[in-house]
């Protein structure tokens, strides 16, 4: 399931410079993502963290992802 | 009034509102738990609001916020994020930062004083009910 978000994330940050997901309790379902991406640049928290939500709607509507916690980072 | 008019009316109104599942004195999510554990950990004035016994809640408070999660901090009607971004900021002294300039200073001085607002559903009056 990591690498599934990890190529969503890939796709809506292709420019990042640090992008991780981590399987937090090893039950594919609890996830530590980090996103370091220019695109993410001058953004507030709240815009950076809807961003990584609006790239991983549809494993956070399905029920995929039952707990998500979120890092970014703006700059390149 | 309409139970999306009572969310909007409760983060215009209060200085600090947490939405959690649970309530402070019973958590019933670890990352409503970090949020609440931030927002204590500065000292903040808390105005808590239990999702969990009306799924509405939910669904109107994401179609408000524009937010997909729980845990959601709102200082002075704006939303300051879900448990990651208001740890983060208690941990920079951002958060603190943040509640200076919306509530001014006198926020500290109030001990962190929590209390927990009850939206009540379409079925009952349309008020609020504090719940001591």
């Amino acid at each position: 399931m990591t690498v599934r978000l990890e190529e969503l994330l890939r796709a809506a940050f292709p420019d990042a410079t640090e992008l991780a997901v981590e399987d937090r309790t090893g039950g594919g379902d609890h996830f530590q993502v980090t996103v370091s991406s220019p695109r993410l640049s001058g953004l507030s928290l709240v815009d950076q963290h809807r961003l990584v939500y609006d790239a991983l709607a549809e494993p956070l509507a399905d029920g995929t992802i039952h707990e998500l916690r979120i890092k970014t980072r703006g700059g390149g | 009034m309409a139970l999306k008019e009572r969310i909007q009316a409760t983060i215009d109104s209060e200085d600090v509102v947490l939405f959690m599942k649970g309530t402070p004195e019973q958590v019933l999510c670890g990352n409503s738990a970090r949020a609440l554990d931030a927002l204590r950990a500065v000292g903040a004035p808390v105005t808590a609001v239990d999702v969990l016994p009306d799924p509405a809640i939910r669904q109107e408070l994401q179609a408000l916020s524009n937010w997909p999660t729980i845990p959601q901090v709102f200082v002075r009607g704006e939303l300051v994020g879900g448990a990651d971004i208001v740890q983060e900021l208690a941990e920079t002294g951002e958060l603190r930062e943040k509640l200076d300039s919306a509530l001014g200073e006198g926020w500290q001085h109030r001990g962190g004083e929590e209390r927990t607002v009850e939206l009540t559903d379409g079925s009952g009056p349309a008020t609020l009910r504090l719940v001591p």
